[in-house]
């Protein structure tokens, strides 16, 4: 059905599969491979669900020597590497081949320190995203990118991808908060890059390995910016009778000097999914719902959504609402964090992650809605207002092939819409397979080139992630061998 | 332009206006390649909290258009003209992001980096790419735009840098803490960044130091100062003041800066004008842990007479030590290579800023990977060559 292209296997590599095996045995010893079917299969694929294929071996290294002992071999021996965390990449960022091994760090998930006097934590990449919060909070911090995720996905996924969240206006992504990392190339050598200062010396390396989608190394182990937790924080309700009506009010709210932790928006369908999963209190007859999240002390949260309360009255609101306490604060987060399950458990969806200029949000709406009606699909619309990233989640049914195919349609001619309207591919999910091929309307050939040039630097044979990122056509004459050459032609 | 300087294979000095052309190592060049004409905001969406501008663009103009608009740009570019003996008010944005040098609210705003969201540039090829674009987030392929800032140059020319801006603060204040010995300075500013209450700079000026602010209710004061400022609506400001005072108790009794005298204050530091220039003393910038910081300049100071500005609470030491054939750079170097951290030479005569190293070397697997990145530039080596390190 799914019509995204994935690389035949190379037979000479799967026929060297024994010597393989007993090659990395004698390395890292057998404990850490998972050799039978039955284990692979629980690597076949990430939550971009629809493609999936065993890789040959999977790896569980502990220490960063062993990813560096892992990788040295896998160059020597020329096999492909898929750099895995928790397999929550919506992208397919994770998927394997076939004739690939999958190298996952998800056992490597220790603290190693937490210094409280210059605010920062240094982890094992394997460590879950709320587990850094949870290891801080009782010294008054919290690691500040929130994915919707968080429970299961790795930090090491998190810098694969440049991960956001919800609140991201405020605190930044994932670059914005971290230091330095130790990071394994494919030919084993481990460099650190970064450190624990807060400005890099020389060129800015950990600005290209962070969000390259595991193309330039293996990440084994980050330091943090640990962020001191706001006194308090309570997010607000507002019904707006159109999606023009909401996106002035952002506006207006920001022009006002305001700016909140959170701004996330929901179209009528999000809405009613999300009331009938969670039952949050949204209002369920408001075309457009903004839930507008402010922190601080008690005084200055009521001083701040009042004002926001004020602004939003000159839009003609048919609702808001202030939350009361923290249980109906919860509620209403909840709603917004379970709608991607919310939407899963009426319908199969494809979770789109272009960004628009806001000034853009009601056209795209109204496109948006268009496309999905021409391809005869529904569609639901989260959007983190502040920062211009809209998610279409495109409802269709996986049991039938026909009409994947049409989402997958629908979503690539969403994402090339968001193009067009200045936006970007992905806010925040990243590329991997799923918009691989889309990277030419955004990018040019010779944009494409200055950052496969940076691939080449630190994967030269392109053995690492193959498939991802870079149009398929492009990366197979990369590893074919030409990668030394410049990709003009690209 | 640069594809037939490329074509010709001629080393090509990079220049904005000039702001930065006393600091970092000389460039080889036969040309001189100005960004002083492309001038001009090219996009500007207050309500979404972007603008574009072509990167010859005077910093003061687009701090202009912004004020006017009631924004700013939140990471304080320092402009190190004064203090290098090049002309002052001649940093391009181009400049800022091509050092990313950033000034106090750094610490709460993040770095021109951070700040960083697109580019247009061109290549030592010749090639025009973009990378970024003009919406907060975008994951689509590698962050080559702000892989660029901190390369003063040397990888691609920008042309047009798209970045974030941030409303002004309805009203700000300071509070100034008198006689800290640098330790226990230090240690209260990190406790202030600890709280919830968003210091919008954290700052200690030993009192050699102080001696030199121009600040009429500073100035006399004859003794340490350890600030911290307070950036926010006019409703918050004296509960955050009271709080981050109970928080400082210990600290003892701080002087408190009303909004103007803040904004003066704050503004000398954006031209360091308490390291001006001069030939007799040479200028370092240390990044480090803060809690590092104070036994940094301890170690240096048991060799030479230094002054020291600490910001960023201890992340950022600006050092003036005394002008000598390396610049201090021996004993700089050692003092930091022990606790952590870079140093870079940023004011010296131009001989001695060719003859050591301006820029923290570096260790030989990450000047491999610099160099392979360098070359995928500008396989030529034509762009600011020798600007950053002697032999690329």
């Amino acid at each position: 059905m799914p019509h995204i292209e994935l690389p035949e296997p190379d037979v000479g590599v799967l026929r060297r599969l024994p010597i393989l095996i007993e090659g990395l045995k004698s390395r890292v010893g057998q404990d850490l491979l998972i050799v039978d079917e039955d284990g692979r299969r629980a690597y076949e694929t990430d939550a971009f669900t629809a493609y999936r294929r065993v890789p040959m071996l999977v790896v569980l290294p502990r220490t960063t020597e062993e990813v560096s002992k892992i990788l040295k071999y896998c160059h020597e021996n020329d096999v492909k590497v898929i750099p895995r965390g928790a397999g929550t990449s919506l992208c397919g960022g994770s998927l394997p081949t076939e004739d690939a091994i999958v190298l996952c760090i998800s056992k490597m998930n220790r603290v190693i320190e937490i210094d409280y006097a210059n605010r920062l934590a240094r982890l094992e990449a394997g460590i879950t995203n709320l587990q850094i919060t949870a290891e801080v909070a009782a010294g008054g911090f919290f690691y500040a990118p929130d994915p919707s995720s968080q429970l299961a996905c790795t930090l090491a996924g998190n810098l694969a991808m440049n991960s956001g969240g919800a609140h991201c206006l405020k605190y930044g992504v994932t670059t914005h908060n971290v230091l330095g990392v130790k990071m394994v190339l494919i030919d084993g050598t481990v460099v650190e890059i970064g450190g624990s200062a807060l400005e890099r010396n020389g060129y800015d390396l950990l600005s290209l390995v962070i969000g390259s989608e595991g193309q330039l190394g293996v990440i084994t182990e980050a330091t943090v910016k640990l962020v001191p937790a706001p006194e308090g924080a309570r997010p607000m309700m507002i019904g707006f009778r159109s999606p023009e009506a909401a996106g002035s009010c952002v506006s207006a709210i920001i022009a006002a000097g305001i700016i909140p932790v959170a701004i996330e928006y929901m179209d009528h369908a999000a809405i009613e999914v999300c009331e009938a999963f969670a039952g949050a209190g949204y209002p369920l007859d408001a075309e457009a719902l903004l839930i507008v999240e402010v922190e601080g002390s008690e005084a200055e949260i009521g001083i701040l959504l009042g004002r926001i309360a004020e602004i939003a009255a000159r839009f003609d609101p048919k609702t808001v609402q202030i939350s009361a306490d923290a249980e109906q604060s919860a509620r209403i987060w909840a709603g917004r964090k379970a709608a991607f399950g919310a939407i899963g458990r009426i319908s199969d969806y494809l979770c789109m992650d272009g960004t628009i200029p806001l000034a853009q949000l009601p056209h795209a709406l109204t496109r948006i809605s268009q496309i999905c009606a021409e391809y005869g699909l529904k569609v639901a619309n989260i959007f983190h207002a502040g920062d211009g990233n809209l998610h279409p989640l495109i409802l269709y049914d996986a049991n039938s092939p026909e009409e994947a195919e049409r989402a997958e349609l629908a979503g690539e001619t969403i994402l090339k819409l968001c193009v067009e309207l200045g936006g970007c591919l992905t806010g925040e999910h990243g590329v991997g397979i799923e918009k691989r091929e889309l990277m030419t309307t955004q990018f040019s050939p010779t944009d494409l080139a200055v950052q496969m040039r940076i691939k080449t630097v630190f994967d030269p044979t392109w053995r690492l992630n193959p498939a991802k990122v870079f149009p398929l056509a492009i990366t197979n004459v990369m590893r074919a061998g030409d990668a030394a050459s410049t990709p003009e032609a690209a | 332009m640069i594809a037939r300087l490329a074509r010709e294979k001629r080393g090509i000095e990079v220049v904005g206006h000039g702001a930065l052309r006393n600091t970092g190592r000389v460039a080889k060049a036969d040309v001189v390649l100005t960004t002083s004409g492309l001038k001009g905001v090219t996009l500007y969406e207050p309500t979404e909290l972007v603008m574009s501008a072509r990167s010859g663009t005077p910093v003061y103009e687009i701090e202009a258009i912004l004020a006017a608009r009631g924004q700013m740009l939140s990471f304080e570019p320092v402009d190190l003209g004064p203090a290098t003996g090049a002309p002052g008010g001649a940093l391009s944005i181009g400049g800022v992001f091509a050092t990313n040098f950033s000034g106090s609210r750094r610490i709460s705003a993040g770095s021109a980096r951070d700040n960083l969201l697109g580019v247009r540039a061109v290549n030592g090829r010749g090639e025009l790419f973009k990378s970024g674009g003009r919406v907060m987030k975008n994951v689509a392929g590698l962050d080559v735009a702000r892989g660029l800032t901190g390369s003063w140059g040397t990888l691609a020319v920008m042309t047009e840098v798209t970045f974030k801006v941030a409303p002004l603060p309805q009203t700000m204040q300071t509070l100034a803490f008198v006689g800290l010995p640098d330790d226990l300075a230090i240690e209260a500013l990190n406790i202030a960044m600890a709280t919830p209450l968003e210091i919008s700079g954290a700052v200690h000026l030993p009192k050699n130091c102080v001696d030199r602010l121009k600040v009429p209710k500073l100035k006399g004061v004859g003794q340490s100062l350890t600030l911290l400022r307070l950036e926010t609506f006019a409703t918050s400001i004296d509960e955050r003041r009271e709080k981050l005072k109970a928080a400082l108790k210990v600290y003892g009794k701080p002087i408190e800066l009303d909004a103007e005298d803040t904004f003066s204050l704050w503004s000398e530091f954006r031209t360091l004008s308490m390291m001006p220039f001069s030939t007799e003393t040479s200028l370092w910038r240390i990044s480090t842990l803060p809690t590092k910081a104070p036994e940094i300049v301890a170690a240096i100071q048991k060799f030479m007479d230094v002054v020291a500005f600490y910001d960023w609470s201890g992340a950022l030491v600006w050092l003036e030590v005394p002008a000598a054939a390396d610049a201090g750079a021996a004993d700089v170097r050692r003092a930091v290579a022990v606790r952590g951290g870079h140093a870079t030479l940023i004011r010296a005569e131009p001989e001695i800023r060719n003859s050591v190293e301006v820029f923290e070397p570096l260790k030989p697997e990450i000047e491999r990977l610099t160099r392979g990145i360098k070359s995928a530039f500008d396989p030529s080596g034509l762009l600011n060559r020798g600007r950053m390190y002697a032999n690329f």
